[in-house]
């Protein structure tokens, strides 16, 4: 009797034998080619703006709830034209840069000497892993009464949202480096710190690189909320301020300009990535 | 010098390992002498400690007592008198193979167009200087572990220690390192300890065959190997090759059946 293989067909001896399995999109490990993904991806873009604006225009919402699509581009190009959007977004860039590079600039060194030395880590881990399960939100408070409304406040908010993310993640990508790589640098006599500038540090880098892109995505979220509850400029104060005026096509508009944002800073060190560790890249 | 003097003197060696609480030895009197450019295989089933050696005789790990003397002198860590050829290639995948052989000899002190220069002549060494500007992960498992060679010959070190250096390579690649090797060795002389469990390659490649014992490892036999040299490939079909390659294999068979009955004692209580 003729047993069903793995797609569930039936074979005989008699029945022709198909060379190649039937390829369908939803197989597991099924390849797309680039113009399939993007036509996909963008296909979805489309249905969901279509969905917007046929809920808008049925009347089926308010527009003070839900304005349209229509609406919210309008209200974006109109602050485009008249500065609002610019001045507005520079500050919050000139706010998430700042208070990121501090994180970073603090986060990297630390993670490093963690992943690499078991004292250190022993000292500084389970310090960084208990603050970092403290609710950022409940920081603001404190940090208004410690330094004010001004800059350093949104600084020591994304600060703190991604400092403590940032060292343990860098922590797991240094401790990823193979011990062969270390115990190479120790059969040619290499002096232990240059083991760790010559062999650990750039071992680590592609992996550091990539937790401090998501950490960025992070620093976004932590860069609004500290502008929503105590701040007179940024993006994050506009949506506070339009939401006193029913404004919500402003609402709206700056939401999705926080998400493009978003998106090109990712894209942006995902490019750099590529150019940096073109070595790295898998070849299948 | 002491003409007599062995380049690796290893005498009354043990080491033991805590596992879960518990202590195993894991290496228990290993006595073993290699001469100035002899090449000498380690073979024994897996988990018989015949890589702990090796990392002790590298200096990357410690070990209880015993002595390690190389010309004479004990072994305090690791040093670049002795080059190590490991199992994972380690390579440093962000420098090219031109470069991985450079980062060795910058390390060890050679500097501007010599380093250049002889990097460039131990990658032609391997056959691999057309692909001198290749980064590790354009090259072939084969390919990387051809540059980890140069690499540690570069700088010239008193021995090569290699440990399983082509296990993860197929049959056929396999056999062109092999080769490889014996072509440099025969050309260029240099004492070696070779880790392996593939009998045929112990055999093909040394002098002298080191079995090991298991649970605690000790050295159980070693065989000399009086082929002819240069060897070719086809010197492994021959009766005398045949015939070492049985001697060699049965005692390691002896070794592993006395391992399992060990092993079922142990699960019987």
């Amino acid at each position: 009797m003729p047993l069903p293989n793995r797609d569930g067909l039936t074979t005989s001896g008699a029945a022709p034998r198909r060379k190649r399995r039937p390829s369908s999109p939803f197989r597991l490990t099924a390849e797309l080619t680039t113009p399939q993904f993007v036509g996909i991806a963008v296909l979805v873009f489309a249905g969901l703006l279509a969905a917007w604006w046929a809920v808008t225009a049925s009347g089926l919402v308010a527009p003070l709830f839900l304005p349209g699509p229509g609406q919210v581009f309008g209200r974006l190009v109109t602050l485009a034209l008249n500065g609002q959007l610019w001045e507005d977004a520079g500050i919050s860039i000139y706010r998430i840069m700042v208070g990121f590079l501090i994180a970073t600039g603090l986060a990297v060194p630390i993670g490093v000497l963690i992943g690499s030395y078991r004292v250190w880590e022993a000292a500084i881990e389970p310090v960084v892993d208990f603050i970092r399960y403290m609710p950022v939100v409940a920081f603001v408070p404190l940090t208004i009464l410690w330094v004010g409304t001004e800059d350093p406040q949104k600084f020591l908010i994304i600060w703190i949202g991604t400092f403590f993310q940032q060292v343990l993640l860098i922590m797991d990508n240094v401790k990823r480096v193979p011990w062969d790589f270390i115990d190479l640098g120790r059969t040619l006599e290499m002096p232990e710190r240059k083991i760790l500038t010559r062999i650990v540090v750039p071992s680590a880098l592609p992996g550091i690189w990539d937790s401090l892109r998501i950490s960025l995505g992070w620093a976004w979220t932590w860069l609004v909320l500290a502008e929503l509850v105590a701040a007179t400029s940024g993006l994050g104060y506009r949506i506070v301020t339009a939401q006193r005026f029913f404004q919500t096509d402003t609402i709206i508009g700056y939401i999705l300009v926080l998400g493009c944002f978003g998106l090109i800073s990712d894209q942006a060190m995902k490019a750099v990535s590529r150019r940096l560790f073109r070595y790295a890249e898998a070849r299948r | 010098m002491n003409v007599e003097q062995p380049k690796l003197q290893i005498s009354g060696l043990s080491k033991e390992f805590r596992r879960r609480g518990q202590a195993v030895l894991a290496l228990d009197g290993v006595d073993l002498a290699i001469a100035e450019n002899e090449f000498v295989s380690l073979v024994g089933t897996s988990g018989c400690g015949k890589s702990t050696l090796l990392m002790i005789v590298a200096g990357l790990q410690d070990f209880d007592t015993g002595e390690v003397l190389v010309d004479g002198q004990p072994v305090e860590g690791p040093g670049r008198d002795r080059g190590v050829v490991f199992q994972s290639y380690t390579l440093l995948p962000w420098l090219t193979a031109q470069q991985n052989v450079e980062f060795a000899l910058r390390a060890a002190g050679s500097k501007g167009a010599e380093l250049r220069e002889r990097a460039r002549e131990h990658l032609a060494l391997v056959g691999l200087d057309r692909f001198a500007d290749a980064f590790p992960n354009q090259l072939s498992g084969g390919m990387k572990q051809r540059v980890a060679l140069a690499r540690a010959l570069s700088y010239r070190p008193k021995m090569l220690l290699m440990d399983e250096p082509f296990g993860a390579l197929d049959a056929l690649t396999r056999h062109h390192m092999q080769e490889l090797l014996t072509r440099i060795w025969e050309r260029h002389r240099l004492t070696v300890l070779f880790i392996t469990h593939d009998v045929e390659e112990a055999v093909y490649l040394s002098d002298r065959v080191a079995i090991m014992s298991n649970a605690p490892g000790r050295i159980k036999e070693t065989i000399p190997i009086p082929l002819a040299r240069p060897r070719r490939y086809d010197i492994t079909t021959s009766a005398e090759f045949l015939e070492l390659h049985r001697r060699v294999l049965k005692s390691i068979r002896e070794e592993s059946i006395r391992a399992a009955e060990m092993d079922e004692a142990l699960a019987e209580g």
